[in-house]
């Protein structure tokens, strides 16, 4: 499975009467792209608002985030399931808009959305920050019930995110990556020498608005399975949650997989990167021991040497956690886990909600609890009423001059589990 | 800042005293740099300057540890000075135990910063990491050269008030206090790198030792529950409507304690949850499914419990530090007791 993906590199975004890049500029026709959004019968209105690195702006309350990708050649689309008929995606050539992102704001649950900050301290701790977003801020018909809402949302994200994506279709790309993977016995052959290492991705799929979907399909009702990383690239998997902002994968992340990228860059150097087991997180207990007993079974069928696992959301898919580093452990086979820590604000307490002693090699994407300070700013794009509730936030996080005092955990994307930032603690 | 001033702690071989024959001998104080103090002073350049070397002997400190560091603080308060240096005690049983013990005491009694540097097998260190900072250094003293380049800048950034990175930028024993910093490599790329050295068998640091996990085991069972009072507790944050405690929906600060008297059933117009890590649709419709006080209460009707509590005690267990649900536990723990309480349900989300 081969795919070249190509970068076009989008240096602003700006509104204009015609939807296209020019000059590495993004232009957004309004009109035609609310139409777009509000043929969906549960969306009441639709806002769309402009925010660039570097600017005075707050967007909250965040849902996702997604970057605009086009398949150019390959069977075939980006978002399979929602956007594209569901063929498997991962071969042939994607075009990216990089730089540019679709950020979707909404008050689904409340608790569970996040803020972006485009400049201040805040947006040091969110890669979203360095992005020319176009923000949908969507109110649903009256009396629509909450997971209705999410999904509207979801899928007018996905839909917008296609919609600016084909504006890349005949572009020459600034930059190409290839990224192949081979079958396991062309790569034993190939690279007989080098350690093979695979990746663990565990989705968040807890239910109840905490959910991720692969080709369409809702995670928690899947067992683990494997999926070629390239397919990631191309919108197989699409997030669905409204989880604690600081440690949710978005669609954004789950494009841009670093664990992937980085496993390639390494990829017939230093290791063999065999495969890509996705396994899920969910609540019963028979759920948990039954899908680390089969990514475990995976590793070891793979004759996997190493594994990194990665996690998202905290507390309870802690134990999952646990529960795959310690299985695929007593494989044989040596992992390292990434995760990120609930400290305590004084980040004196336990970090983690499960422990053993098998996770002996743990990258850390820092204390969530951790207390930042956000300055006022001259802009909110979406509405700033639910700081004080949201998870991390407290009666008060907002003060009346617009300054917010709260724990690191409102930030979207802070303390990502894929290790997608340079944020650590010891 | 003027130069900063600094007092420097030494046993009686550092201070060239003399050897075991010496390790008798009482505090003392002598005038600038001595021994290592040279090193340090060098360090410093003008930065800063060791006005006076306080020793005292390795055996005198531990056989008479309240008398000495009761003489040893009113000398270094005597200097006034901005820092105080112990040791380094490299693997020196007692040297280093003495060291943490003065360095702890000048930070808490006099308040002035202090730093101190040992191997990391001196029992010292597991005394007095949590309290001081303690810089690694080698075994013996090999090592003086690299452990004075090593507390040197930490000293001087304490001795200005500035604030303290991570252990890992900083360079002293982790104290068991998370701290935030920003990597030069991101997480991926840093797990790349650890499962290669780990592959490897060559050393590698894990970013967060393991903790030894708090397990609690189970009581014995209730032997009768038809006499049995019972308290519900949960960590899945129901309140009464309009959360009146403001409990937080992630990292609580404090759980709320709520009366039942009368309540029969947890109704949408009365209660909701507080809970920022589910989805509340189906707590806020119905919070009994939370809080089982419907059922309960039908259970006391029947006589298949004695008695419900009068209060439910909650609290959000989303992003909650153990520490804190561990005091919010003991407290709770403590009322229930008084209250006569014999059997608890807690529920979670």
């Amino acid at each position: 499975m081969k795919l070249e993906v190509g970068y076009i590199p989008i240096r602003d975004i700006r509104f204009g009467p015609e939807s296209k890049v020019d000059n590495n500029v993004l232009y957004v026709n309004k009109r035609e792209l609310s139409a777009l959004i509000l043929a969906d019968e549960g969306i009441a209105s639709v806002a769309l608002d402009l925010a660039r690195p570097g600017e005075s702006v707050r967007i909250t309350p965040v849902k996702d985030v997604i970057e605009p990708r086009v398949k150019v050649s390959g069977t075939g689309g980006i978002f399979p399931g929602w956007c594209a008929k569901v063929r498997t995606v991962g071969e042939g050539r994607t075009h990216v808009l990089k730089g540019a992102a679709v950020v979707t704001t909404g008050k689904v649950v409340g608790f569970q959305e996040g803020i972006i900050d485009m400049s201040g301290e805040g947006a040091q701790y969110t890669p979203f920050s360095k992005l020319n977003s176009l923000v949908l801020v969507i109110q649903p018909k009256e009396g629509t019930e909450s997971h209705a809402y999410e999904k509207s949302l979801r899928l007018a994200g996905l839909k917008t995110a296609e919609y600016l994506g084909k504006l890349a279709e005949h572009l020459e790309p600034e930059e190409v990556h290839t990224y192949e993977t081979l079958s396991v016995t062309e790569g034993i052959k190939k690279y007989p020498e080098l350690p093979r290492v695979g990746y663990v991705l565990m989705l968040q799929s807890q239910g109840l608005l905490h959910d991720t979907y692969v080709y369409g399909v809702d995670a928690k009702q899947t067992l683990p399975t494997l999926i070629g990383p390239t397919e990631l690239m191309d919108g197989a998997i699409v997030s669905g949650n409204c989880v604690s902002a600081c440690d949710k994968n978005t669609t954004y992340h789950h494009l841009n997989n670093p664990v992937v990228e980085d496993l390639f860059s390494e990829h017939g150097k230093a290791l063999n990167f065999t495969g890509l087991i996705i396994t899920n997180e969910n609540v019963y207990l028979a759920d948990k021991e039954r899908s680390s007993d089969r990514t475990a079974e995976l590793c070891a069928y793979l004759g996997l040497d190493g594994v990194i696992i990665s996690q998202e959301g905290f507390g309870n898919p802690d134990a999952d956690l646990i529960m795959n580093c310690r299985k695929i452990e007593a494989k044989g086979i040596r992992t390292v886990i990434i995760t990120d820590e609930y400290a305590g604000q004084d980040g004196a307490s336990q970090s983690l909600a499960d422990a053993d002693a098998a996770a002996d090699a743990v990258v850390t994407g820092g204390n969530a609890n951790m207390v930042i300070h956000l300055p006022a700013m001259d802009r909110v794009i979406g509405s700033i009423d639910r700081v004080d509730h949201i998870a991390g936030g407290w009666s008060g996080s907002l003060k009346e001059d617009g300054t917010i005092t709260a724990e690191l955990q409102v930030i979207t994307g802070a303390t990502n589990e894929l290790g997608f930032n340079t944020l650590s603690a010891r | 800042m003027s130069q900063i001033k600094v007092v420097h702690y030494l046993n009686q071989f550092f201070a060239q005293v003399g050897g075991e024959e010496k390790a008798n001998i009482p505090p003392e104080i002598k005038e600038g740099p001595v021994g290592p103090g040279m090193a340090f002073q060098a360090a410093f350049q003008d930065q800063a300057k060791i006005v006076a070397t306080v020793l005292c002997g390795d055996s005198y400190f531990n056989e008479n540890t309240e008398a000495s560091i009761e003489a040893i603080l009113m000398m270094i308060r005597e200097q006034k000075p901005d820092l105080v240096i112990c040791g380094p005690a490299f693997n020196a049983g007692r040297y280093g135990v003495a060291c943490g013990t003065v360095a702890s005491a000048v930070k808490e009694k006099l308040g002035i910063p202090a730093v101190t540097g040992m191997y990391t097998e001196n029992p010292g260190v597991d005394l007095f990491k949590s309290s001081v900072y303690i810089v690694p250094t080698r075994d013996s003293a090999v090592g003086m050269r690299d452990a004075v380049a090593a507390m040197v800048p930490l000293a001087l950034k304490l001795a200005r008030g500035e604030s303290v990175g991570s252990s890992a930028e900083e360079g002293y024993i982790p104290m068991g206090i998370r701290k935030n910093f920003f990597e030069t490599k991101r997480g991926s790329r840093r797990a790349v790198d650890m499962l290669l050295k780990k592959l490897a068998g060559e050393p590698f640091e894990t970013e967060f030792p393991m903790p030894d996990f708090d397990r609690v085991p189970p009581n014995a069972a209730v032997v009768d529950m038809r006499k049995a009072k019972v308290a519900l507790v949960t960590s899945g944050g129901i309140v009464p409507k309009g959360n009146p405690d403001r409990i937080e929906s992630s990292s609580a600060s404090k759980y709320g304690k709520y009366d039942l008297e009368g309540v029969t059933d947890l109704t949408a117009e009365e209660y909701e949850t507080a809970h920022g890590g589910y989805d509340p649709t189906y707590a806020n419709e119905d919070a009994d499914r939370v809080l089982p006080v419907d059922m309960l209460r039908e259970f006391e009707k029947e006589g298949k419990i004695g008695s419900l509590s009068r209060y439910f005690y909650s609290t959000v267990g989303n992003g909650t530090a153990v520490a804190s649900s561990k005091k919010y536990a003991q407290e709770i723990s403590k009322e229930l007791v008084a209250d006569g309480v014999s059997a608890v349900i807690l529920t979670s989300t």
